[in-house]
């Protein structure tokens, strides 16, 4: 029998991304010829004869000019093709800092696709919905345990909709008690939703300088900390990747002052089952199914943001909160002091299915290694690749690194020219030029579910691109060759903005 | 690793977090599951519900029970779709991009609007980014919203706009079902930043939007239309005939699940004027350095990662892979597909009409024309007919008592094409038995 008994794995370590089979495809809207349709409908027989209050004739609209009449095969190869085009996690490391792009198991999906989740209704009756209430029940309760909280809601669609909840909870609650209050503390590393949201709450949002150690300032907070400020927004790691060491001090000169504590907990990847963020003065905190519990991220959505609270702001929770008499499940709509509704009906249910079965497949011991692996991944990148890369704060980090192109940029190569050669290399380019108070940053979130194998790819990938800015950077500025698409002109897409297909005439 | 680190153990990388604060015991969660008993559990919940899998549901009220083709399934279920993330990088992510690109023009034909964006959360937060919207274009700080439209938008608005500086103006229905002209007329002689219609509204009735058209805009007020059975509009005028300024509303109804309530996919779509003003992701044509066509998301300064404070809107994840399932199905429906399906669920629904009517305890709460669904004013107490008919497999609509208080007596049942000629006679027969 022949083998083959040449090792691949270094020839693969250079040259892990190659040009792959994509087909050019035009618009839907080019194609297709009339008649054609995709979908088999039924013909429908039913003979109404004269009905009065039927539709007035000018009510009736003629046709739809940009829909395609095209075959089912056509519609298939249209978004073959079209996939292909795109980089997912399932086609290989996406380090995208703070997104935590880990692995989406497809027992999930399986579970989901359940039809008595899947095709219920949410108006359908509660006795015909207990398995759903049931659900949503246990998934607050194990949420609570993880972020060592009280009481959890399951109704905002995605971090920064938690984010929204939260503040709108605050304002309920300073509304009752006509407090004045109107500004909000946050670091000048949160990420851009924390900002809009306080606005979108009609509040001010007061920037937080972090110290030379890239965490809060324990002396800023004093200086800024007065009666007029609703509370203080931190994220948990933060977004350069370090534990906020000084949340426990922060949290104290907060409470004193009768402000709250808002833990952005986008980052929870780096926590779970290591703290509960409750215990460290927290008094609201949201955490993405879509980044920490595993559902995937769908190219933009949908997610899931829930929100978790201590008890004392329970009453301002939205409604219905589902709750338990006996062994029946309840929606609950009866909260005078709630702040309403966030959302239609219960939140993202059939992604809450996705983190329902995550986190019973994994178990306590398991999301605690989860965590513990991410640390381990992100502070074995970090130590590296800071020969190569410039490391603004060096000191161990949680679930994700930050670097700058600070040695790059005597080479005239900057943050991006890295980001899009790594796609030459086969791999997704990490989150760039954020946070902000990094100059040029490059955020690396591994996760936990890569392997040393693929990290080390990575890390070999950055260290060629590293050496390449030295040795030949007008190549590296040249990137991404082997994508679909070179580097793309974004002045002129916001300056002439074309937002849809339209035809030549 | 833990030697390349220059650690001893995984501990040490925890330093930073205060001794005392570090757990030293395993959460209280139950014990993992294999995959195969993971399942099994999750099918043992999934008996605990029903849905349209086995009971003949007459209920719609924002989330209808329409076919799902095969197609779809397989299409979304696309790796490369669903596991990738918002398309910062769009040498990497011009599928999902171009399938955005293509999204926003079906918007805007079927609404007959000028533009639109990637997506929002569903349908009452698209009602809601609306509105705050308009609130920021006209700078004017009271908003009427119609009683017509459905009640969870109408608690969003109100959760939205909740800072004291809004005054929002419930314009309660007329004998007709539809929004009261006068009361409207009263609201906007007091100014207003914009009105919240729906059509067809929350009783199904079709509202002609251009009685009311004409007013708003004569008092400078923005007309913003609602709607939550998109496939209307496969058989009737978009609110873009009307002079709609903004057009929001959801989009299950375009081959996403029903799901429990989500996720769902939240619609905004607004005349050209407006674009620099929409909230949320929006995807732009462009070219590459090598002057390939190339699609991009574009208009950034609106958003919260440019803008912070400044945003139009808090929103970064939006409902992608929703606004993706919506393209492949009016793609897959195409012109005439949309058409013949607007007409099965009018014609099964008036069939209904017909039918229901004849039964002696029910009769018609408004008469004026609907899509698909409509309200029936019962003898009888609405929560105890549904109770009953669920021994019959059947789930017989949606109590309208819960939302209004004048509506105790009335049901909306709905129909679409999953409902046949057969359940519906099948439905009025049980319905004729009960009492």
């Amino acid at each position: 029998m022949n083998c083959i008994d040449t090792p691949m794995t270094e020839k693969i370590m250079n040259d892990f991304g190659i040009k792959t089979l994509a087909i050019n495809e035009p618009l839907i809207f080019e194609q297709g010829s009339a008649g054609r349709t995709a979908f088999s409908l039924p013909e429908e027989t039913i003979d109404l004869g004269k009905i009065d209050g039927s539709l007035p004739d000018d009510l009736i609209r003629d046709s739809i000019d940009c829909l395609p009449e095209i075959s089912e095969v056509e519609l298939i190869r249209h978004f073959t093709r079209m996939s292909q085009w795109n980089y997912g996690v399932d086609t290989g490391f996406y380090p995208l800092g703070s997104c935590t792009m880990k692995y989406n198991p497809k027992l999930n999906e399986e579970a989901a696709s359940l039809p008595g989740f899947a095709r219920s209704h949410p108006y359908q009756p509660e006795s015909l919905s207990q398995g759903s209430m049931r659900l949503l029940w246990e998934l607050e309760q194990y949420l609570c345990e993880i972020a060592g909280m009280d009481r959890c809601t399951l109704q905002p669609a995605a971090g920064a909709h938690g984010e929204l909840c939260a503040m709108m909870m605050m304002r309920a609650k300073l509304a009752e008690k006509k407090s004045p209050r109107h500004k909000v503390l946050i670091p000048d590393t949160a990420h851009g939703t924390n900002p809009a949201s306080v606005a979108m709450c009609g509040f001010k949002a007061v920037p937080l300088k972090s110290n030379r150690e890239g965490i809060i300032d324990i002396d800023s907070v004093k200086s800024l900390m007065d009666e007029d400020v609703v509370a203080i927004m931190a994220t948990n790691p933060n977004t350069l990747g370090l534990f906020e060491k000084n949340i426990v001090a922060v949290s104290d000169i907060v409470h004193k002052k009768g402000g709250y504590v808002y833990c952005d907990g986008a980052n929870m990847n780096a926590l779970m089952g290591k703290v509960k963020v409750g215990e460290l003065g927290v008094d609201l905190v949201h955490l993405n199914l879509h980044k920490t519990f595993s559902t995937p991220h769908g190219g933009g959505g949908p997610g899931a943001g829930p929100l978790l609270v201590k008890q004392s702001l329970a009453p301002y929770l939205p409604v219905p909160v589902v709750e338990k008499n006996n062994e029946r499940f309840v929606f609950n709509y009866d909260l005078p002091q709630s702040i309403g509704k966030l959302k239609s009906f219960y939140g993202n249910f059939l992604i809450c299915v996705r983190a329902y079965t995550y986190i019973l497949s994994m178990g306590a011991e398991g999301l605690r290694k989860a965590s513990e692996t991410a640390v381990v991944n992100a502070n074995y990148i970090r130590s590296k690749l800071k020969k190569y890369y410039h490391l603004p704060y060096d000191d161990s980090c949680m679930h994700e690194c930050v670097f700058t192109d600070k040695k790059q940029k005597q080479h005239g190569v900057s943050t991006l020219d890295i980001a899009k050669r790594l796609i030459d290399h086969g791999f997704h380019p990490p989150t760039v030029y954020f946070p902000l108070v990094v100059d040029g940053a490059l955020m690396i979130e591994p996760t936990e579910t890569e392997s040393k194998e693929s990290i080390d790819r990575f890390i070999n990938a950055m260290i060629n691109i590293a050496k390449e800015a030295k040795e030949n950077p007008e190549e590296l500025k040249r990137s991404p060759q082997k994508s679909k698409i070179t580097r793309v002109d974004e002045v002129t897409a916001a300056r002439n903005p074309i937002l849809k297909w339209c035809t030549s005439k | 690793m833990l030697e390349e680190i220059g650690v001893d153990n995984i501990g040490d990388l925890f330093k930073t977090v205060p001794g005392k604060y570090l757990l030293d015991k395993e959460l209280n969660l139950p014990s993992p599951l294999s995959e195969l008993e993971l399942m099994k559990h999750m099918k043992e919940l999934n008996e605990k519900n029903a849905s349209a899998a086995d009971f003949n549901f007459f209920l719609g009220g924002g989330v209808y029970n329409h076919f799902i083709p095969s197609v779809m399934k397989y299409i979304v279920s696309r790796p490369e779709f669903y596991t990738s993330y918002t398309p910062y990088q769009p040498e990497v992510s011009q599928g999902t991009l171009q399938a955005m690109f293509e999204f926003q023009t079906l918007m805007c034909g079927l609404l007959g609007m000028d533009a639109s964006n990637a997506s929002l959360y569903d349908g009452a937060s698209a009602a809601a980014e609306s509105v705050l919207m308009a609130l920021r274009i006209n700078k004017q700080d009271r908003i009427a919203v119609s009683s017509t439209i459905h009640p969870d938008y109408r608690r969003v608005i109100r959760t939205y706009c909740d800072n004291g500086n809004t005054e929002i103006v419930d314009i309660p229905f007329d004998e007709r079902g539809m929004t009261d002209l006068e009361k409207l007329k009263e609201a906007l002689q007091k100014g207003l930043s914009c009105a919240v219609l729906q059509s067809p509204n929350f009783f199904g009735i079709v509202e002609d939007l251009r009685e009311y058209e004409k007013l708003i805009h004569e008092s400078n007020a923005l007309l913003i239309v609602a709607f939550s059975e998109p496939i209307a509009f496969g058989l009737l005028r978009p609110p873009g005939d009307f002079e709609a300024d903004i057009c929001c509303g959801e989009g299950q109804s375009l081959g996403i699940l029903p799901g429990f309530g989500g996720p769902h996919l939240g619609i905004l779509t607004a005349k050209e004027a407006y674009v620099r003003n929409i909230p949320g992701r929006i995807v732009g044509r462009t070219r590459d350095e090598d002057g390939r066509d190339a699609y991009v998301l574009t208009l950034t300064a609106r958003e919260q990662h440019i803008r912070r404070e400044k945003a139009r809107s808090n929103v970064c994840t939006n409902q992608g892979l929703c606004a993706l399932m919506a393209t492949v199905y009016l793609e897959g429906l195409g012109k005439s597909g949309i058409k013949k399906l607007a007409h099965i669920n009018h014609k099964r629904a008036e069939y209904a009409k017909g039918k229901l009517r004849e039964i002696g305890w029910i009769d018609l709460r408004f008469s004026s024309p609907t899509f698909n669904e409509f309200v029936l004013k019962l003898k009888h107490k609405p929560e105890e007919v549904l109770e009953k008919l669920l021994d019959r497999k059947i789930v017989a609509g949606l109590s309208l008592g819960r939302f209004y208080d004048d509506l105790k007596d009335s049901l909306l049942v709905s129909f679409t094409e999953m409902n046949t000629k057969e359940d519906i006679d099948n439905f009025t027969a049980c319905l004729n038995e009960l009492y």
